[in-house]
């Protein structure tokens, strides 16, 4: 597996660069490997040749600017983009070395989990929305103890421990995003994504969030899109740039934001366009 | 003022009263109705009416219990049937048909919303009575029941609509089938809006009489089990109010009273429901 992945990844990053920093030691293992994917809506073409590989117990951030790609390319993970009608998906993806095109849809998304860009928890109590989860994989685990365990991870718990069966809809938007996160991390995921998990919330409730993701990389491997550079930068390990498409530059995220390989990716961070 | 401004001053007012008198008319004929049968039926309304059954001609008294079981009994059957029917129908629609066959089941359910419900009537005399040579509580159902489709279909599809895209993704996300989706978080979501529709089909079809004519028929006694002609609401106010007797008429405008005040409730009840129902959709 190892030879075809690095090759995989030597497509668009640089193996000199990938190395350095606190990775020097030991470069990481991958979780997923995304290799030579085509991405289509209809007959248009919108991921053009993408080549990358996921970092395990790290975090990675998508950015770039609007309509580039990078929510599309987070959806191809587990495969949410197969709920849009027309969408057509060429290339490979292995999440641990097996192509998740050729894998159970519900299988793979219970390994590879999701949290929108808008809070969207069910009609139904706080505890059920986390519950949610394991009850339709049937879990054998005491189901309140797996709640209380998400909710905790979700830094969620102290605030709504003692109004479990409240309706999720009375959680302000930053409470319902981070009840989203632990209903996401109940079923115990290998990879968590995440589409600009913080675009529809203010300030302080993004900050919350930004610091649990720091925190969750100990449990789960964390992908996330946004549209904001300081976030990729604050909370990332690895960042991607993607323009028209086109995964222009894929690097450790201190050294994208300080010495940007290309001269598109330098453009954009230095806030020239986008 | 000047003459142009006043004109138009006039024109405004003028069309605002008209629109106001208009408004006024379409909610005082309920009122109307209400009151002409309460005016008429209200004095026949008593404890017999609801427990007894229908006096011999030229015996004052009687009531008419077998004829509100009966709409009871024929309602409940035709929810069993078309409710089923409409709401399955209704989710196939909304989340799993193509454009093309949505358009024709759409179609085809406006089209049997609106075929006349004597039409109904008579499929179902030919369906489920000539074949048994008798009238039965379950072709009025059946009859009933074709009704309730259309409405119930197209109601359950459209509230399924009404769901937010996102619901339906953050659960597939979590490795949730498209069937555990749909009946875990999206019929749930719109729960208040399927009853309250299922329940507004049900206050349609209850004052339906010509269906039940040649299908439920009526009785003048106990129906014993539903292969028998049953006895209901709507056709006892049509063979009383076209009968000679005085004291009939006054009957059948008693059966008006509760048909309607029965169907009110059903209204109301489903409106509330609804309107709770607001918080859950945002």
């Amino acid at each position: 597996m190892h030879a075809s992945v690095r090759q995989a990844v030597s497509v668009n990053v640089n193996p000199s660069t990938i190395t350095q920093g606190r990775e020097a030691a030991a470069p990481p293992t991958m979780r997923m490997n995304v290799s030579r994917v085509n991405f289509f809506y209809g007959q248009k073409q919108t991921l053009y040749d993408i080549n990358m590989g996921i970092a395990a117990g790290k975090v990675t951030a998508l950015i770039g600017p609007s309509g580039c790609g990078k929510s599309t390319l987070l959806r191809t993970f587990n495969r949410m983009h197969e709920t849009v009608r027309g969408a057509r998906l060429q290339g490979e993806i292995l999440l641990d070395g097996q192509n998740i095109l050729s894998q159970d849809v519900t299988l793979l998304r219970r390994r590879v989990g999701m949290v929108f860009q808008r809070p969207n928890p069910f009609p139904k109590s706080i505890f059920d929305n986390v519950a949610y989860g394991l009850r339709i994989n049937g879990s054998k685990l005491p189901i309140a103890d797996a709640v209380e365990k998400s909710l905790r991870h979700a830094a969620l718990w102290d605030e709504v421990k003692d109004h479990l069966h409240k309706s999720a809809y009375e959680l302000s938007g930053g409470q319902q995003q981070r009840l989203c996160i632990a209903r996401g991390l109940a079923v115990e995921p290998e990879v968590l994504l995440l589409d600009e998990p913080c675009s529809a919330l203010d300030p302080i409730s993004t900050a919350k969030i930004e610091e649990l993701l720091v925190q969750l990389k100990d449990l789960c491997t964390i992908v996330i899109v946004t549209h904001n550079m300081q976030q990729a930068a604050r909370v990332s390990d690895y960042t991607a740039f993607l323009l028209m498409g086109q995964l222009v530059e894929f690097s450790p995220t201190p050294h994208m934001f300080t010495t940007p390989t290309d001269p598109r990716t330098e453009a954009y961070i230095t806030g020239r366009f986008g | 003022m000047n003459p142009r401004l006043r004109w138009r001053k006039f024109v405004s007012n003028f069309m605002l009263t008209m629109t106001g008198v208009c408004a006024v008319v379409a909610v005082s004929v309920l009122f109307f109705i209400l009151g002409y049968l309460v005016y008429n039926g209200g004095a026949s309304i008593n404890w017999n009416f609801f427990t007894k059954l229908p006096a011999p001609v030229g015996e004052l008294g009687g009531g008419m219990a077998n004829a509100i079981v009966g709409s009871a009994k024929l309602l409940l059957l035709a929810s069993l049937f078309g409710v089923p029917i409409g709401f399955f129908g209704g989710i196939y629609l909304s989340e799993f048909s193509n454009s093309a066959i949505a358009f024709v089941v759409r179609y085809a359910a406006d089209l049997l919303n609106g075929v006349p419900s004597i039409v109904i009537g008579i499929f179902a005399y030919a369906l489920t009575v000539l074949p048994f040579k008798h009238f039965s509580a379950f072709a009025g159902a059946f009859a009933l029941g074709l009704m309730m489709i259309p409405i119930t279909l197209r109601s359950t599809e459209e509230f399924l609509h009404g769901v937010p895209r996102a619901l339906r993704e953050g659960s597939m996300a979590l490795g949730a089938s498209k069937w555990r989706t749909i009946m875990s978080v999206v019929v749930p979501s719109a729960y208040r809006g399927i009853m309250t529709a299922i329940l507004l089909a049900l206050a349609r079809v209850a004052g339906e009489t010509a269906p039940l004519l040649f299908t439920a028929f009526g009785n003048r006694y106990w129906s014993h089990g539903l292969g028998e002609p049953t006895a209901s609401l709507p056709v006892m106010i049509f063979n009383y109010a076209i009968s000679p007797y005085d004291d009939w008429h006054r009957q059948a405008w008693a059966a008006g009273l509760v048909l309607l005040a029965l169907i009110l409730i059903v209204n109301i009840v489903a409106r509330s429901i609804l309107s709770r129902g607001g918080t859950v959709l945002r």
